[in-house]
């Protein structure tokens, strides 16, 4: 598998994923841990860098037997079963579960399957809310290289995040709160006193495989310690939750960590990471659209990303997550590093072309405010660099590419680049445009082929070579592409302009009815007369040189006058990326010409024989 | 170097005058920067630079000491009344409390003997990677002004110019908060000044005599308020003139504000040794700026 793309499609909902299926473990042992006898198992070569996966509740280690395989070709891949689950033995009282207990029983692990190499931590649902605490106790310092989260958060950083909410209480805040506390329904219920393993005992623990079928589409084989692996499991939150809930401490991770945010998840909320920030110092965070038992539904996927995280991370990180050989980090990598608190884009690249001006500026740096790192591209290098030096200012990563829109082989070269630096694109705004005025009869053949080239075939272009990337890395996205008032104005003044802006507008509407399956939004932004440096650089066809430059001034002056600003045209764009609106109107005249074409044809049609310019 | 006899109002000795004026000028805003510590408030930074001044024997403004700290050094918010032409009470300084990389601007205007200077200087405490780029940016304008200014440019091509080049390197031009959006206003000698008096922080000497010169230039066809508006459609009138580019970008700001001379056929900086310039040159070694493109239409 190459380095850069190991974003592998999740599994469609209807069809069956192969959960069940994994190898056999290699080998099989027992390690005591105090009052426990912890059992094990194995896979690969103990001369591999090893990975421990520590399973959650009500699971045990079979969990990750899919995953374990995967990894195997590269890895030495440990797995265990949890005190009182699968075939470790149970310790007797619920302090026994207790956060401090389990981190031991992990460090007895390690001591034995990796006693002078640091270990690989991967961990889901409570074996990772219990791996939080021995990625943030000093006893551990050194002893683990990295730790992947999925679908379990630190219990003290979750008592401090409600903290936060509570403390300084707003409508959304409260509604996360409260959104994460509905989820967490069936935590409350294990604090009553002998239903839980009552329902276990009564008929859950066979129902299982089917509640997984029912709830999360999941096929799993019935496994014979189930019974146990429910009943011996309420004792963890118990032991812990509300003592580490209200009474949170301040943990800090000393590990690289990657978090795998699953973002259908019935039980954890991916609010929950949203502070992490301030207890990881090196915290890679990727979502992953899909519900909680992403070892289950989707091993391939989430051991692809193990692979990547624990290869890069192997050997050691500087302060600034950067290896000390120089390696450069993989785009999945690179995309997903999160500086400080988490915003609406964060993780997420935008590739953004006619970014070196106007409306491609704005646009690229509203993007960056909203977290998303930018890919500038324009055909004059120089602004493309200041417009990637301008988000860096803002502390978003950037770089500028110098791409002439119209060609396919520079746009197919640009998604390549795409993909093997940053894992592929998730926001494309194909806003690159010329403007072009004067009739028909004056517009001739080469004129027409350019603006067709720069206008259309780059938003073609840039739909098929990103849309083909984003369909295949299966993070969905979004596609806005600049139309403009002229799609709904007939002229005879600007017959070319007009017509590129109008096929832009059914290509985006038709985009979206295709893209629509893969979580790909589409977007057309019509923009009426904005101020940007559009005007000053109009093809004024058949016309003399001065005669130009008159014109040009006229309608620059004009459109100054309007005060029609890009960060205007930009603020929509971000609106119709974050609510997948289908057409975004900008400005009272974009509104008046599509309103005017629509209901007023008759109109549109005698302003059309007007001379405009 | 210079010829004396075309500049109008202002001799050589004069001009020596104003040179000294605003070496002082910049001598209190470096030395009140040094002193600046977290935790200080603006009002406490204006204080120090009023203490300082007339400890060096200034007793009159054309303001009374300015100082903004965070994103007040890119005026934002500031809500400008149009019909008091951009007059604001947020320019005053206020109760913001200075901390670690958070970027300040210093301002003042002391008129000495008649003569006087408007500084302006932008710092940090620590380190503001935007404001060392928005620093080096200014540096940009500060070539294309006398370029364009010795290439007699009318003042409101110059302005516009500037605002271009904004438009370039991706800055807001923030002089546009400024009463009478001015990049920049002419200063003369205050000939017999009466009592030093100020109203709302500005002297009423320097304020008279601006107006005077308002006066003159009306019928004159020239406005002492360089702005991109038609009234400075004019030639470079001769003379002293405070300019102050000031650029803003994501709530950090940056100025420098200094004396342009203009005589009817050249123009120049009044004096090369100020600390924007010097920390230009240390930098200048490893570093690029957005070359000034001047793109002046055909007038």
């Amino acid at each position: 598998m190459s380095a850069t793309l190991d974003f592998v499609a999740p599994t469609p909902a209807d069809v069956k994923p192969t959960a069940a299926s994994g190898r056999v473990p290699d080998r099989r042992f027992v390690v005591s841990a105090g009052d426990v006898q912890l059992a094990c198992k194995a896979w690969g070569s103990p001369d591999r860098p090893t990975v421990v996966l520590v399973h959650g509740y009500p699971d045990n280690s079979e969990v990750w037997h899919a995953v374990a395989t995967d990894l195997a070709s590269d890895f030495h891949v440990v797995a265990y079963d949890v005190r009182g689950a699968g075939d470790s033995t149970t310790p007797k009282g619920t302090q026994a579960y207790r956060l401090e207990r389990l981190s031991l029983d992990f460090e007895a692990v390690i001591n034995q399957v990796s006693p002078h190499a640091p270990v690989h931590l991967v961990a889901h649902d409570w074996g990772s809310i219990q791996s939080w605490e021995s990625v943030s106790d000093a006893r551990l310092k050194g002893r683990i290289a990295s730790f992947t989260s999925c679908a379990g958060p630190c219990l003290d950083h979750v008592g401090h995040w409600m903290r936060a909410r509570i403390g300084r209480p707003s409508l959304a805040s409260l509604q996360a709160t409260l959104a994460q506390m509905v989820r967490s329904w069936y935590i409350y219920f294990f604090h009553l006193p002998l239903l839980p393993s009552l329902m276990w005992r009564l008929g859950l623990a066979k129902a299982w495989p089917a509640v997984l079928r029912r709830m999360e589409r999941i096929t799993v084989a019935p496994s014979v310690t189930q019974t146990r692996d429910g009943v011996n499991g309420v004792a963890l939150y118990r032991a812990s939750f509300l003592r580490r809930l209200l009474w949170p401490q301040a943990r800090v991770a000393h590990a690289p960590v990657q978090t795998l945010v699953t973002l259908y998840d019935n039980y954890v909320s991916p609010r929950l990471s949203d502070d992490l920030g301030r207890w990881v110092p090196l915290h890679w965070r990727r979502e992953v659209r899909g519900g909680h038992w992403l070892p289950l539904k989707n091993p391939t996927l989430m051991a692809a990303m193990v692979r990547e995280f624990v290869q890069f991370t192997e050997g050691g990180l500087d302060t600034q997550g950067q290896r000390p050989d120089g390696r450069p980090m993989p785009g999945n990598l690179r995309r997903t590093l999160l500086k400080g608190p988490r915003l609406p884009f964060s993780g997420q690249v935008a590739v953004v072309t006619g970014a070196g001006s106007g409306i491609g500026r704005c646009a690229a740096l509203a993007l960056a405010d909203q977290g998303a790192h930018v890919v500038a591209v324009d055909i004059n290098p120089d602004s493309a660099a200041r417009t990637a030096e301008l988000v860096k200012l803002i502390g978003r990563d950037a770089v500028a590419e110098r791409v002439d829109v119209g060609s396919a082989e520079q746009m197919q070269a640009l998604a390549d680049r795409v993909l093997r630096d940053w894992g592929g694109a998730d926001i494309v705004v194909n806003n690159a445009g010329i403007g072009m005025a004067g009739g028909m009869l004056q517009t001739d053949i080469p004129a027409w082929q350019r603006i067709i080239a720069i206008n259309l075939w780059s938003v073609i272009y840039g739909a098929r070579f990103f849309g083909q990337q984003m369909v295949a890395h299966g993070r969905g996205g979004h596609m806005v592409n600049t139309a403009s008032a002229a799609a709904f104005s007939p002229s005879r003044s600007m017959p070319a302009y007009a017509t590129t802006k109008a096929a832009v507008l059914m290509l985006s509407e038709s985009l979206r009815g295709e893209f629509a399956q893969h979580h790909i939004g589409v977007s057309a932004v019509c923009p009426g007369f904005a101020e940007t440096g559009i005007m000053a650089a109009t093809e004024h066809v058949g016309v003399s040189a001065d005669v130009q430059a008159a014109k040009r001034a006229k309608a620059t002056k004009l459109y100054k006058m309007r005060g029609l600003q890009p960060e205007t045209v930009a603020k929509a764009m971000v609106r119709a990326i974050r609510n997948n609106q289908p057409q975004v109107m900008v400005g009272l005249e974009a509104h008046g010409a599509r309103f005017t074409w629509r209901v007023l044809p008759w109109l549109s049609r005698r302003i059309a024989r007007v001379e405009m310019v | 170097m210079i010829n004396t006899s075309v500049v109008r109002q202002i001799g050589t000795d004069e001009l020596a005058q104003f040179r000294a004026v605003q070496q002082l000028a910049y001598r209190c805003v470096e030395a009140v920067a040094a002193e600046l510590r977290p935790g200080m408030t603006e009002k406490d930074a204006a204080a120090r630079m009023l203490d300082w001044l007339r400890a060096h024997g200034v007793n009159d403004w054309l303001h009374k000491p300015f100082a903004w700290f965070g994103d007040r050094t890119a005026f934002q918010g500031f809500s400008g009344l149009s019909h008091m032409a951009g007059f604001s009470l947020n320019f005053f300084p206020g109760s913001r409390r200075l901390e670690e990389n958070m970027p300040f601007i210093l301002d003042v205007a002391p008129v000495l003997n008649g003569a006087l200077a408007d500084v302006g200087f932008a710092g940090v405490i620590g380190h503001n990677p935007t404001l060392d780029r928005l620093q080096d940016d200014l540096m940009a304008h500060r070539e294309l002004i006398v370029d364009l200014v010795q290439r007699r440019h009318t003042l409101a091509d110059v302005a516009r110019a500037v605002d271009a080049l904004c438009l370039r390197q991706g800055v807001e031009p923030r002089h546009k908060a400024y009463p009478f959006k001015v990049l920049a206003h002419r200063v003369a000698k205050l000939d017999n000044p009466a009592t030093p008096r100020s109203v709302a922080r500005f002297g009423l000497n320097s304020t008279l005599n601006l107006m005077a010169q308002s006066r003159a230039g009306k019928k004159e066809g020239w406005s002492p308020l360089w702005n991109t508006s038609e009234k400075s459609d004019h030639a470079p009138t001769p003379g002293l003139w405070a300019v102050e580019p000031h650029l803003g970008f994501r709530g950090v700001g940056a100025k420098f504000e200094e004396l342009l001379v203009i005589t009817e056929t050249d123009a120049f900086w009044l004096d090369d040794d100020l600390p924007h310039v010097r920390r230009w040159q240390a930098r200048q070694a490893g570093h690029t700026v957005v070359p000034p493109q001047p793109e002046l239409q055909a007038a």
